[in-house]
């Protein structure tokens, strides 16, 4: 039996009854990563001392008859932007080649707690921007359905592990999409959780308003799991809700009826895929068959929800980005004075696109600008969130595709940046709003997944499990892809 | 001196706080301590780091604003400024822009006798950046500079004056007035030699009588509150002359140079520096429940004027004195708890800024350091009311005090400095005195009202210092006239 590739509750059931090891189960993962991570790019780093270390810290609690948690000895791996004490962490960037924070995020001390073991970190598009993976300041993640193709971004290769067997679970960040988009390309379960449900201090900010860490996984069973571990208000931020911890396992229901789903019209525009939007019918037709009532429904200013976040998100990422200086730790390039030092780590240690957002930031926010851009990005926003509060009145959640097309290639979008911020228009919204989405596997186009979205109002990430659950059980598109050897699909 | 123009200033005052700890993180707020060892992820901006508001801030904040008469705002939030230099390390400094804690506030001073309220625009919360030490005598000499990010961190309060003064003195007597409010309210150490009180001026000239304000010029650097007014006179002369001769003030930022006693160009600091000013995403804007403001205020001390009116008008100190008693928290309350015990208040005053002061400038300690209790100072002033001391020797005893903290009976019995009163005793030594010095007696009698003196001088001498003077001469001169 193959140990990569099933999901962590399957794995935690083996465990428990001591049929398997943490320290087999994490050799195998490394294995796995040794074979195939040459031709899928997926890590930036892998740390399989450490690895082989905490799984036999879990081995001893193991043998001596402790209650562990359902996540104990199950390895996974965290995008390279949340902080882990003494292994480096790079946000895919030049500018922080060498970085090795102090401390460790608080995310990274909830999955230590839990048991898990860190196989390692994962390439991102550099400081979380982009949406293929492609920006990283290294080498490019593939898609393990199909290696010409990207596997979305900016959490690409935390989606590319899970896909590809490389890790059970990881942990990716969202800022406008950067979970869900990679989980639909790559075939895997990616949660968008409410804003301030999961604490996002040692998060490397990319636009603090906008992000959260979330988990990306096999299935809505191991979702589950991971939110349980990870959510949780935490005094170290301050944007963190007060709200109290729930069992997410609870809402692992399988029953939609008289559920009230909304589809808004917004989201099928004619740019979709028409395989994507017959497999979304498919879909709607089975939450129907099951009880659930699915409807049309509007959300005005959609369309407006994109270019405010293009100036809302690197506004907030001017301020963010510019700690790195070349001053206290990161690059540095040495210059004849401070602002040539200043420009030169800078111009450096950031590829374009940073540089790009950067710079459309620091506009929008300058004076006599700041009214016309920032300000009025500002007022979307509240017209955005007010659109989903309006159908929420009615509606229990709403159904969209994560993305208008399946992967593309690679190389295809990257000299485009107008039609690269194209590919994140169902997720954006969501975003700008705070509230929970879900991104999950429903079939595939040709050997590229396909992945539906579900959105839900705040603290309502119970009702998307619900459904995701539901689905999940009723029918196969929601299965996970088998990825083999060499990472295209037989 | 020209009096065609009008000066007109305004301050803007920076205060440390001296909370516990510092404004986004749990680090120490002290002062000193070797570079760099004062710090933790937060105040040194690592990547991923997230502020966490310490609420002790808001509360001196707060307690500033209302014993500066300002309004507290209902709801405030903080904001980032944005930009780059060594010494703040995230390069945007979390301050508060367009809705600050505290608006229109004002403080009254006394100048030549004449009152003057000067308005306070408003006071906001915000965190200091860290110290950068050069290696050469200015940036542009150096060939290193070295940061020490300590300070990071450290809260401060901003307190922006309206631009209500019109004179040097008059800056010098707000600056003092504010400081000595903050000190009161226990909010900061308000030590301009520390840094915990520092302050930059907006200096401009205009025709008397015109209404347009005239283009300013900030001056920053000054480190004293002699430096302060010192600079502003300095500053009203060269813009004068400028005027004068025709030309026109250039809006910029001078530094203040202490040696040379002039103020001179920053030219390399940018002008009109856009902060592009944005809400800081990682706290929540600050709700302020009105009825916590309500108790702080009830709370309040009683502050410098107030404590000024009451020595005045209830003690019927002079103006002066009670300006310098009240001028220090801790010597106006020691001042009550003396008068408290011997409730003659003009002899207390006169003891503290004669005596006490004297001492503990020459020591270079603080009022509350000094080993006299106020109990034991009024038993002091009580021994030498009721004529047990001579005037002469509660001075020796107080210095035996100051030094060594012991009771002054106690003292007076180690040393026998206790006042001869004792009429029986003394007559007895004024006999002999008059025996010994015939020559001074006949000159007395002949009329030579100098000779007393000598003879009062040999009987102290006889007494070691010890007779009470006022009984010697009595029966000195019933002895010599019959």
């Amino acid at each position: 039996m193959s140990l990569t590739g099933l999901s962590a509750h399957e794995l935690g059931g083996l465990l428990d009854k001591r049929e398997l090891s943490s320290r087999e189960l994490t050799a195998a993962h490394l294995e796995r990563i040794q074979t195939i991570d040459d031709q899928i790019k997926a890590y930036m780093t892998v740390t399989g001392e450490l690895a082989l270390r905490q799984a036999d810290e879990t081995d001893k609690k193991w043998a001596r008859g402790e209650q562990l948690s359902p996540l104990a000895g199950i390895p996974m791996a965290l995008k390279d932007n949340m902080c882990t004490r003494g292994v480096k962490t790079t946000c895919s960037s030049k500018m922080l080649e060498n970085f090795i924070p102090p401390y460790d995020a608080t995310v990274t001390e909830k999955m230590f707690s839990a048991g898990a073991v860190l196989l390692g970190k994962c390439n991102m598009d550099e400081f979380a921007m982009g949406s293929s993976t492609e920006n990283s300041g290294y080498f490019t993640t593939r898609n393990p359905h199909d290696l010409a193709a990207v596997p979305g971004g900016s959490s690409g290769g935390s989606a590319a592990a899970v896909a590809a067997g490389e890790a059970v679970f990881t942990l990716g960040s969202d800022t406008g999409g950067s979970i869900r988009l990679p989980a639909a390309f790559c075939g895997v379960v990616g949660l968008k959780p409410t804003y301030g449900s999961v604490s996002r201090y040692g998060l490397i900010a990319y636009a603090s308003s906008l992000d959260q860490i979330g988990p990306m996984t096999r299935d809505m069973t191991d979702c589950a799991l991971v939110l349980n571990a990870i959510a949780g208000h935490d005094p170290k931020d301050s944007t963190s809700a007060p709200a109290e911890a729930k069992d997410y396992t609870k809402y692992l229901v399988n029953d939609v009826k008289g559920m009230k789903i909304g589809l808004p019209k917004e989201y099928f525009s004619t740019g979709m895929d028409p395989q994507i939007s017959a497999l979304l019918q498919q879909a709607v037709k089975k939450l129907e068959e099951l009880g659930a009532i699915c409807e049309e429904v509007s959300l005005p200013h959609t369309m407006y929800a994109l270019p405010a976040y293009y100036i809302i998100a690197p506004a907030e990422a001017s301020s963010n980005l510019a700690r790195y200086d070349g001053v206290q730790y990161g690059l540095r390039v040495k210059g004849e004075d401070i602002v040539s030092m200043y420009c030169e780590t800078r111009s450096q240690g950031f590829g374009e696109e940073v540089k790009r957002r950067i710079m459309l930031g620091t506009y929008a926010l300058s004076s006599g600008y700041y009214d016309a851009y920032y300000l009025k990005a500002l007022k979307i926003r509240t017209l955005v969130k007010q659109d989903f509060d309006n159908v929420f009145a009615k509606y229990d959640c709403l159904l969209t595709p994560t993305s208008p097309t399946v992967a593309f290639n690679r190389g295809e979008k990257a000299d485009d940046p107008l039609t690269m911020y194209l590919s994140d228009v169902c997720t954006i919204p969501v975003n700008l709003a705070g509230i929970p989405a879900l991104s999950l596997p429903f079939g595939q186009v040709g050997a590229r997944p396909v992945g539906l979205q579900l959105i839900g109002k705040a603290f309502a990430e119970g009702t998307l499990l619900r459904v995701g659950y539901t689905l999940e059980q009723n029918t196969n598109l929601t299965k996970p892809i088998p990825v083999i050897k060499g990472g295209s699909q037989q | 001196m020209s009096s065609k123009y009008e000066t007109v200033i305004g301050l803007e005052i920076h205060a440390e706080l001296k909370t516990a700890t510092k404004i986004f993180c749990s680090c120490p707020n002290e002062f000193g301590g070797e570079p760099n060892t004062n710090v933790c992820p937060i105040c040194l901006g690592l990547p991923g780091v997230m502020p966490v508001f310490n609420k002790k801030v808001l509360e001196f904040a707060v307690k500033a604003g209302l014993a500066l008469d300002c309004e507290i705002a209902p709801f405030s939030k903080f904001d980032r400024k944005n930009y780059y230099y060594p010494d703040l390390p995230k390069n945007y400094q979390v301050s508060q822009y367009d809705l600050p804690i505290c608006k229109g506030g004002s403080v009254e001073v006394e100048i030549d006798g004449e009152i003057r309220k000067i308005g306070i625009t408003r006071v906001h919360m915000e965190e200091d950046a860290g110290k950068l030490i050069h290696g050469g005598a200015t940036i542009s000499s150096s060939q290193y500079s070295l940061v020490d990010l300590n300070r990071t961190g450290v809260p401060l309060i901003e307190i922006v004056s309206e631009p209500d003064m019109r004179s040097a003195e008059e800056a010098r007597a707000y600056m003092e007035k504010v400081k000595a409010i903050l000190e009161y309210l226990e909010v900061s150490d308000v030590k301009m030699e520390q840094g915990s009180l520092r302050c930059d001026a907006n200096i401009s000239l205009r025709l008397v009588g015109t209404e347009k304000l005239g283009t300013k010029a900030e001056i920053k650097n000054m480190n004293s509150f002699r430096s302060l007014q010192r600079a502003i006179e300095y500053e009203v002369e060269r813009q004068t002359e400028i005027l004068d001769e025709g030309g026109r003030i250039i809006q910029e930022t001078r530094t203040w140079d202490e040696e040379k006693g002039e103020t001179f160009s920053m030219r390399n600091k940018e002008e009109a520096h856009d902060y592009r000013y944005l809400p800081e995403p990682d706290l929540v804007p600050i709700i302020v429940d009105p009825q916590w403001v309500q108790a702080l205020k009830d709370a309040l001390p009683e502050l410098p004027d107030a404590r000024r009116e009451r020595l005045i008008g209830k003690m019927g100190l002079s103006a002066y004195d009670a300006g310098i008693i009240t001028g220090n928290r801790a010597l106006a309350e020691y001042f009550d708890h003396v008068t408290a015990r011997f409730n003659e208040p003009k002899t207390v005053a006169n003891w503290l800024m004669g005596e006490l002061l004297r001492l503990i400038n020459a020591a270079g300690m603080e009022i509350n350091e000094n080993k006299i209790s106020p109990e034991q100072f009024a038993a002091l002033l009580q021994a030498q009311t009721e004529g047990k001391l001579s005037g002469k020797m509660a001075k020796t005893v107080f210095e035996e005090m100051f030094a060594t903290g012991k009771d002054p009976a106690e003292i007076i019995k180690e040393k026998g400095l206790a006042q001869i009163s004792d009429e029986g005793a003394l007559g007895g030594i004024i006999e002999k005195i008059i025996a010994a010095n015939p020559r001074s007696v006949e000159d007395f009698k002949a009329g030579k009202d100098k000779a007393i003196g000598f003879l009062v001088g040999q009987i102290m001498k006889e007494t070691k210092g010890q007779a009470n003077p006022g009984l010697v001469n009595k029966l000195l001169l019933e002895k010599l006239n019959g």
